[in-house]
């Protein structure tokens, strides 16, 4: 299976042509950010203060890596669970990002709002957290430091491994990739 | 009678725990790298392909296989022959888990409390410690980190005796389904079947550390496990729940003789991070 070169900050005119279960590589900066770093960007846009970096065509990674170790930029840092992010993605969609990445499932109301701007919820694989961690060439605190691993990051990636689980016109990978592979019950 | 000091209990764990997170059993390594050939969907081979790379480097480099280093479930089996000297068992065991977690560069996971206080420990205390007594002078220590993407989809039911072969196969078939891309599959599946409530769910745990290249001796319960597995393997939920074959690799069930008024049953999910590490002192 052919890989995509995605390079970041996303392109909007690329964004289309991705599909849901596209396999992707991508390279250059991504921003990360979980619960409480979401609650905190979130305040921001509401209180009209700026955010700590220009979220314009940015993608946000959801993880919590593990400490680095002695030669490595970052610990293994493979995705966390996006559903726990779905209450504050539309607004910070709607300023600017354009894509997420984390696993698992988001609401209709992220998915509503990434038609509308045309973003793309990628996913990282689970658990494959030292595979990923070796494409994060830089790893930066740029705010919330206080937060401790859930901080908000610069990575640098190169050739960040990928799939395309929601695409801009709201294919779901978790929908039609299950359908597609079930087979009948055929005992009962 | 045989005295084993609380310092070599304490080595023991923290190189188990080490071990664990940073290597994975060549019975999963085996099966992933199978299933990866035999995968029908194209974007499922690639996800199996990369973590088959993802054990690679996590050996090579001494880094934790995922960054979810769990909460650390520790199982004991004292011999009644055995003098622990040196120190507080429980004690003994949290300190490695401690030492372990800082040393390897593992992620701290634990809170202090579940409900209101939710504060991290920042050592990864305090472990899930299940001891036994058994006869012998020997230690055995198995010790299986647990994330919790995987725990959290994790159930247990008081089916009754009615329910029959079919409860049981519908149970599991559910849950995992209802589970879908949560729990990071391909999955292995522990199941609990008997004893009282408490005792089904420890097995389905004992049971998700079993090696998947063992069948249940009794081959009635043997034959269950197969059909439970074909049966998972036909949702398609695949790899990473992105649609495929690959949904899960093994399933171990355990039994315990039950009342008979009930039929407990208990299941345990864990990813393809499936860590754990055993030895005997
Ligand atoms: S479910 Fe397993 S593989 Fe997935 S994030 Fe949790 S520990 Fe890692």
């Amino acid at each position: 299976m052919e890989n995509i070169r995605v390079n970041l900050p996303l392109d909007k005119e690329q964004l289309k042509t991705l599909r849901a279960g596209d396999t992707v590589l991508l390279s250059g900066v991504m921003y990360t950010s979980r619960d409480a770093a979401h609650k905190r960007l979130v305040a921001c846009l509401e209180e009209g203060r700026p955010l700590p970096f220009d979220i314009k065509n940015q993608l946000i990674y959801y993880v919590g890596p593990c400490p680095a170790s002695p030669g490595h930029a970052v610990g293994s840092a493979g995705p966390t669970t996006s559903y726990r992010m779905d209450a504050y993605t539309p607004q910070l969609l709607r300023a600017g990002l354009l894509g997420m990445m984390g696993k698992g499932k988001r609401n209709d109301k992220v998915v509503e709002a990434m038609k509308e701007v045309g973003a793309v919820y990628f996913g990282a694989v689970g658990g494959a957290a030292a595979l990923i961690s070796q494409r994060i060439l830089s790893a930066e605190v740029i705010a919330y430091e206080d937060l401790g691993a859930e901080a908000l990051h610069r990575f640098v990636v190169k050739d960040f491994p990928a799939l395309v689980l929601i695409d801009s016109e709201g294919n779901n990978v978790y929908v039609e990739g299950p359908k597609k592979y079930a087979e009948p019950d055929t005992e009962e | 009678m045989r005295v084993i000091q609380a310092e070599t209990i304490k080595k023991t764990i923290y190189d188990l725990i080490l071990k664990a997170s940073y290597d994975i059993g060549q019975d999963v390594y085996n099966c992933v790298k199978n299933c990866a050939e035999c995968e029908k969907s194209p974007s499922g081979k690639v996800v199996l392909n990369q973590l088959l790379e993802n054990y690679d480097i996590a050996a090579r480099e001494r880094v934790a296989i995922c960054q979810d280093t769990g909460m650390c479930v520790i199982f004991i089996d004292v011999g009644q022959d055995v003098h622990i000297e040196g120190g507080d068992f429980t004690e003994t065991i949290n300190d490695a888990v401690r030492a372990a977690y800082s040393d390897g560069y593992l992620r701290k996971s634990v809170v202090r409390d579940p409900l209101y206080d939710r504060v991290n420990t920042k050592d990864n205390t305090p472990a899930i410690i299940h001891t036994r007594i058994v006869p012998g002078d020997k230690i055995d220590i198995l010790v299986t980190p647990k994330g919790f993407g995987s725990e959290n989809m994790s159930a247990i039911k008081m089916l009754v005796p009615a329910d029959g072969e079919a409860g049981v196969v519908k149970f599991v078939v559910d849950t995992v389904k209802n589970a879908g891309p949560n729990p990071c599959p391909p999955i292995i599946v522990g199941v609990g079947i008997g004893g009282t409530m408490e005792m089904a769910t420890i097995m389905a745990k004992r049971m998700t550390a079993r090696s998947i290249d063992t069948v249940n001796p009794n081959p009635k319960y043997a034959a269950l496990e197969e059909k439970l597995l074909e049966k998972i393997n036909k949702l398609g939920i695949g790899a990473a729940g992105i649609g495929g074959s690959t949904t899960c690799l093994k399933v171990n069930i355990e039994t315990y003789p039950t009342h008979i008024a009930g039929m407990p049953c208990a299941i345990n999910i864990v990813c393809h991070a499936a860590r754990h590490a055993h030895a005997v002192i």
